[in-house]
């Protein structure tokens, strides 16, 4: 199977995070493979392993990007394309969808495409969507199950997460899959795929290797980050000589300030 | 026309959670402030009794696409169809409530009409005459203000940051149909599987959760067959998690839980709280036996109030609490049942 998966590099979510002169830092803070995309790497690799072909890590963003690239060759992805031009600085989700069907058609007959459901710095969760939506395949999003796959047969069974439970789905190859963290656990680098990785020479693809010869404008505009108000909360330790009075006195307190 | 705001009645097999109606409320409030009005769009099997609730719930009239192929939910008919309801409308913005269907359709949509999305946002102003959205990134972390000029506007809005409009019974408006657009192939729906059931994390008023601390019981015994020792904590994690889950039916709440006690296989992904998990912002939530790491704080630090029970009073959960109780929460919890349901009369 021709398998792709789309990563992102992104801050550590240990990161302090704030603004500065009206631009986000994350002050000296690692970056690294967005923590979703682990087990977007891990479904695409277990995909190969069960079904052979090869799997291709696609990144967008700058030169630096190319370690996030590198971690998911380290556990095992065997090749990597990055995007990267001038013209996608600001790009929003739409430009970047635009960017990334566009590299997965370059990558030949792709039977998979599988992302993270997030990056936990832009947090939007639309990107994979988009991108099926690009391409015209079906879109499965919140994957926490693959239950059959049948390359022969071009068809995939998923169970996605919806609020109201599991949703049992049945779809045709080419798709999209957008995964959650329940669908595995993602492996650790192993020491061979780490110096493999430090060797591998990465390509990288310009808007006009995408063939996206005027990169279109984003739809969206950011006149401003904040960083939330500050909430002053002051904890009232309840108190008592029972663990029967220290709850009492708890309800009492919720009641008298409404909070129920 | 470019002042009338569009918004999508979200639903499961025709029944709409009350995110949808939170929705309505923003809708109705961002048509006052542009002096335009408030156009609902269903696609469903049968979409006329949430067209009458969503004009019930204040907007001003309804586009129905009734499909035999809308009865269960797949993103790419919805997305055909809601696209096409939205070019013939017409509008500054479209508003769906954030759920697990509508990030992935609202997206799709926006592709469909080359236009920009704001997913989950948390507060809608008007400024120079366009919609202004601030919505968190990093977790929370920050804010950002997203505006979409010139184009229409898709947002997606998160649950219960928007308050809840009361329906008027008798409120009537025109219903008008336009057919589905359901030529996309599709997946195929096979069934469902449920979850436990229980009151859904994001639109509870009230969160119980538990974290690490629930397993940490030394007086309860497991039985002689488990051996292992990884099964020991599993089996008194569990034993906590059902004071967790009385607390919680003594209050009519949800049953949350961090990421600590989700990966070590206490409870099931679908309760937890945090970054990875889901974001919540109840009326009360009750972290017990959770120290409050930073990516726990941002699945639930937006909480009206915010009550702690701990052993250790340095717990950094304890800074962002309005109340706390330090003490052993296997003792703590079923006091609070105990008062919570004579004290609310249950």
């Amino acid at each position: 199977m021709n398998i792709v998966v789309c990563v992102k590099q992104t801050p550590d979510t240990a990161a302090t995070v704030t603004v500065q002169d009206g631009k986000v830092s994350w002050g000296d803070a690692p970056l690294v493979l967005n923590p979703w995309d682990e087990f977007a790497v891990e479904q695409a690799l277990r995909t190969k392993e069960a079904h052979g072909g090869k799997v291709t890590a696609v990144s967008l963003g700058a030169e630096g990007a190319k370690e996030a690239l590198k971690q998911a060759l380290a556990m095992g992805c065997d090749e990597a394309v990055l995007i990267s031009d001038p013209a996608f600085a600001s790009a929003d989700s739409l430009v970047v969808s635009a960017a990334l069907a566009a590299a997965i058609g370059k990558l030949g007959e792709v039977d998979l495409a599988f992302f993270g459901r997030q990056a936990v710095d832009s947090d939007t969760g639309v990107t994979g969507a988009q991108v099926a939506r690009r391409l015209g395949w079906p879109s499965l999003s919140l994957v926490a199950a693959v239950r059959a796959l049948d390359p022969g047969a071009k068809s995939i069974e998923v169970e996605r997460m919806l609020e109201e439970g599991r949703q049992e789905v049945r779809s045709r190859l080419p798709a999209v899959i957008s995964v959650t963290k329940e669908l595995n656990e993602p492996r650790y680098p192993s020491f061979m795929g780490i110096r493999k990785a430090s060797k591998a020479v990465i390509p990288v693809w310009s808007a006009a290797d995408l063939g996206m010869a005027a990169v279109p404008a984003p739809a969206l505009t950011w006149p401003e980050v904040i960083s939330p108000p500050k909430v002053d909360t002051q904890c009232e330790v309840i108190q008592g000589d029972t663990i029967e009075a220290i709850a009492d006195k708890l309800v009492t307190r919720l009641l008298e300030e409404k909070v129920l | 026309m470019a002042a009338n705001i569009l918004v999508y009645i979200d639903h499961f097999q025709g029944q709409a959670g009350q995110s949808s109606w939170e929705a309505v409320g923003a809708a109705r409030s961002l048509a006052q402030a542009l002096g335009g009005e408030v156009t609902a769009l269903v696609a469903a099997a049968d979409g006329s009794a949430l067209a009458a609730q969503a004009i019930q719930h204040g907007a001003d009239r309804a586009l129905v696409s009734d499909d035999p192929a809308l009865a269960e939910y797949r993103a790419e008919p919805y997305a055909s169809t809601v696209a096409k309801m939205a070019r013939h409308a017409g509008g500054s913005a479209l508003l769906f409530p954030t759920t697990g269907r509508t990030r992935e359709l609202a997206g799709m949509v926006a592709v469909d009409l080359e236009t920009g999305v704001t997913p989950d946002a948390i507060a809608l102003e008007v400024k120079d005459g366009s919609v202004l959205a601030t919505r968190p990134i990093y977790a929370g972390k920050l804010l950002t203000k997203e505006a979409c000029l010139g184009r229409l506007h898709v947002l997606t809005l998160r649950a219960r940051a928007f308050p809840k409009p009361e329906p008027s019974a008798g409120k009537s408006g025109p219903i008008e149909n336009v057919p589905a657009d359901v030529g996309a192939p599709a997946p195929e729906v096979l069934g469902y599987k449920a979850t436990g059931g229980g009151v859904s994390l994001t639109d509870a008023g009230v969160i119980v959760s538990g974290g690490r601390g629930v397993s940490n019981n030394p007086k309860l015994t497991p039985p002689a067959e488990i051996t292992d020792e990884k099964q020991k904590e599993v089996w008194r994690a569990q034993q906590g998690f059902v004071l967790v889950r009385d607390l919680a039916s003594a209050l009519g709440a949800a049953v949350g839980a961090s990421r600590a006690a989700v990966d070590a296989g206490y409870i099931p992904y679908a309760h937890q709280v945090g970054q990875t998990g889901k974001v919540v912002s109840p009326d009360l939530y009750i972290a017990c036996g959770i120290s409050g790491a930073i990516q726990h704080l941002a699945g639930m630090r937006t909480s009206k109030t915010i009550v702690a029970v701990n052993k250790d009073p340095e717990a950094p959960i304890f800074r962002v609490a309005r109340f706390g109780i330090v003490g052993d929460l296997f003792e703590v919890l079923p006091a609070l049942t105990k008062a919570f349901k004579a004290k609310l009369g249950k």
